[in-house]
């Protein structure tokens, strides 16, 4: 076990994209992210790499394009308002099944909003965040290590999927200190056949390509892609369970709202209430499979998130509305205390066993 | 004897382009620089959105389709993952002049050693017609069937004009393919722009000045005039800068 460092979240993505093989960045400055780009600034000359500051979010995530096109690792990250921006890139690579890592460390919104934590960019990361029939896969980190790791995961599945990954963070996780260990066994990269790298004239040309004027033709790409999601979907799913097995009430929350809900769960048992807690770290693939497990045990399920609820419905779809889902939440910046979860979790209790 | 034939960097493939329309010439023009270059397996070409979109299947170099206005970005990536590739794009006026304007000045600003294609036709070819940031004043299109009123809509964007007054670039020029000396020079301006690239020097950006006759509602032949009579008169033909040559115009 190597010796563990003291790193702030932003950092340890940072350096995770570099021990797993990622040489490329481009971002744009903006709030609550910018140290990545502010390591990745000191620290990519030093190994041989690319930082470079682009003229917009737009160009940043179109450079990120242009060098998944030759097969190469690369990222970018950004922060809510700008994550917007990148939608056109995120539809793009897609549509031209490229693999590409993309960190949104989350503030408050809509608009240019806040800069404070925030989990309200969950529709759109979920969602597609973009035109068009596709997804992304999102990681959920709650903790500087799982900030990462995730990373590193994040790399080998976009490759393997041909997709983009996003680290789903927020200006907590961003901006906090926690010892975290980067000791990696980095796989060697994956063969891509496919990648725009010049012919050599030994090979037809490539292209990379999201355009298909035939509607029979687009319809089969959009099919064979989601073919590739349902295996994702029934394959990649992570979750952690904490206490469910005997629990009548679970809080499910995901990233820094988990580690406050876990507090109060813990908090709670102490009160003798039968609570525990599910926690996404995929938010897509969402991990049906955890709430399906609670259903016919689970009395109440109260989703604890840092915006006006949006996880919530995944929640309420997964358990096919057989348990009620409440909400407890803060959102513009704000974050949930222990406390506001903890009563939560005691008037849930009085009216289940009312 | 000289026969005529295709260049290798070009696909045996029918173009989609309309009658008179020159993309066609530039789209062998550039082929045979590359094929003369001996680039063709080294080379990545990105394509724009626009006339131009299906360029992808044109050329036999490996290609990439960028989203519209991003091909200079797309390029930037490219050449900084493969500095040893060379990366051109090829792009109309709607998508480097006006949607992709931020990307074409900074990836100028920045030097990016890369070579640009740039089709200005003073036009929106693929949708049908509508004003582009290069349409001339008092020309009529889709979107000002009135004639372009510059009190409403604003001058045209003179590319070479604008980019030339920055530090970074290497070699910036406008050009036409109306006429067979136009071509010949024409050709010189893309081989210069690609043999630039090749030797390290930086981003060279070609103006071709072009024809559009079904957007603009004439013949090929008038078009071919209307370039002569119209459109040079407003962009006029040369070098704007070229760090290799004092000469600048």
């Amino acid at each position: 076990m190597a010796d563990k460092v003291l790193m702030k979240g932003n950092e340890a993505i940072a350096e995770a994209a570099i021990i797993a093989g990622c040489k490329h960045y481009f971002g744009y400055p903006i709030t609550p992210q910018t140290e990545i780009a502010a390591y990745m600034a000191k620290r990519m000359p030093k190994v041989g790499g690319v930082f470079l500051q682009a003229e917009s979010e737009v160009a940043a995530i179109n450079m990120v394009y242009g060098v998944a096109s030759t097969g190469t690792r690369v990222m970018t990250s950004s922060s809510s308002p700008g994550i917007s921006l990148k939608g056109e890139g995120l539809s793009y690579l897609a549509g031209a099944d490229l693999p590409a890592l993309v960190v949104n460390v989350q503030r408050g919104g809509p608009g240019l909003g806040g800069i404070q934590p925030s989990q309200s960019d969950y529709f759109q990361a979920t969602k597609g965040g973009a035109h068009g029939d596709f997804h992304m896969l999102v990681f959920a980190p709650a903790s500087v290590q799982e900030m990462a790791d995730l990373t590193v995961k994040g790399f080998d599945l976009a490759d393997k999927y041909r997709m983009t990954s996003m680290i789903l963070a927020d200006g907590t996780l961003g901006q906090m200190m926690e010892p975290v260990s980067l000791d990696y066994e980095v796989k060697a990269p994956i063969e891509k056949p496919w990648a725009a790298t010049g012919t050599q004239l030994k090979r037809e040309h490539n292209v990379i390509n999201s355009l298909y004027l035939k509607p029979e033709k687009l319809e089969q790409t959009n099919f064979e892609r989601f073919d590739r999601y349902k295996q994702i979907e029934e394959s990649e799913a992570m979750y952690e369970e904490y206490l469910t097995e005997d629990a009548e009430i679970i809080v499910t929350a995901f990233g820094i709202a988990s580690r406050v809900a876990k507090n109060a769960v813990n908090m709670a048992r102490a009160q003798g209430i039968k609570v525990g807690l599910i926690r996404p770290i995929t938010l897509w693939p969402f991990p049906k499979q955890a709430y399906q497990n609670v259903i016919g045990k689970a009395k109440r399920i109260i989703s604890v998130e840092l915006s006006m609820g949006q996880m919530i419905e995944d929640v309420r779809l997964a358990v096919e509305c057989k348990v009620p889902v409440t909400l407890c939440n803060r959102t513009g910046g704000m974050i949930v205390s222990p406390e506001q979860v903890l009563e939560s979790i005691i008037n849930a209790s009085k009216e289940v066993n009312a | 004897m000289v026969v005529f034939d295709k260049p290798n960097a070009l696909r045996d493939v029918p173009l989609h382009y309309c009658p008179g329309c020159t993309h066609g010439i530039v789209h062998r023009l550039v082929a045979e620089v590359i094929d003369e270059l001996q680039i063709e397996g080294r080379t990545i070409g990105v394509a724009p959105v626009g006339c131009a979109v299906m360029a992808y299947d044109y050329f036999n170099c490996d290609m990439i389709e960028a989203a519209h206005g991003r091909a200079p970005a797309v390029a930037t990536g490219v050449k900084r993952a493969l500095p040893q590739n060379i990366v051109f794009t090829y792009q109309g006026d709607g998508d480097l002049a006006s949607i992709g304007m931020a990307e074409t000045v900074h990836s100028a600003a920045r030097n990016e050693n890369i070579t640009i294609i740039f089709i200005n036709n003073a036009i929106y070819g693929m949708t049908g017609g509508q004003m582009a940031p290069t349409s001339l004043p008092g020309q009529i299109t889709q979107t000002s069937p009135y004639g372009r009123k510059v009190e409403d809509c604003g001058y045209p964007v003179k590319v070479c004009e604008m980019l030339s007054q920055l530090d970074g670039p290497e070699y910036i020029t406008r050009v036409a393919v109306n006429n067979v000396k136009n071509v010949k020079n024409a050709k010189k301006a893309i081989k210069k722009a690609f043999e630039n690239q090749v030797n390290g020097k930086g981003f060279s950006l070609v103006e071709v000045v072009s024809t559009c006759p079904t957007n603009w509602g004439l013949t090929p032949q008038d078009a071919l005039k209307w370039v002569d009579e119209k459109m040079i008169p407003y962009y006029p033909l040369g070098v704007y800068k070229d760090r290799s040559n004092t000469e600048v115009k």
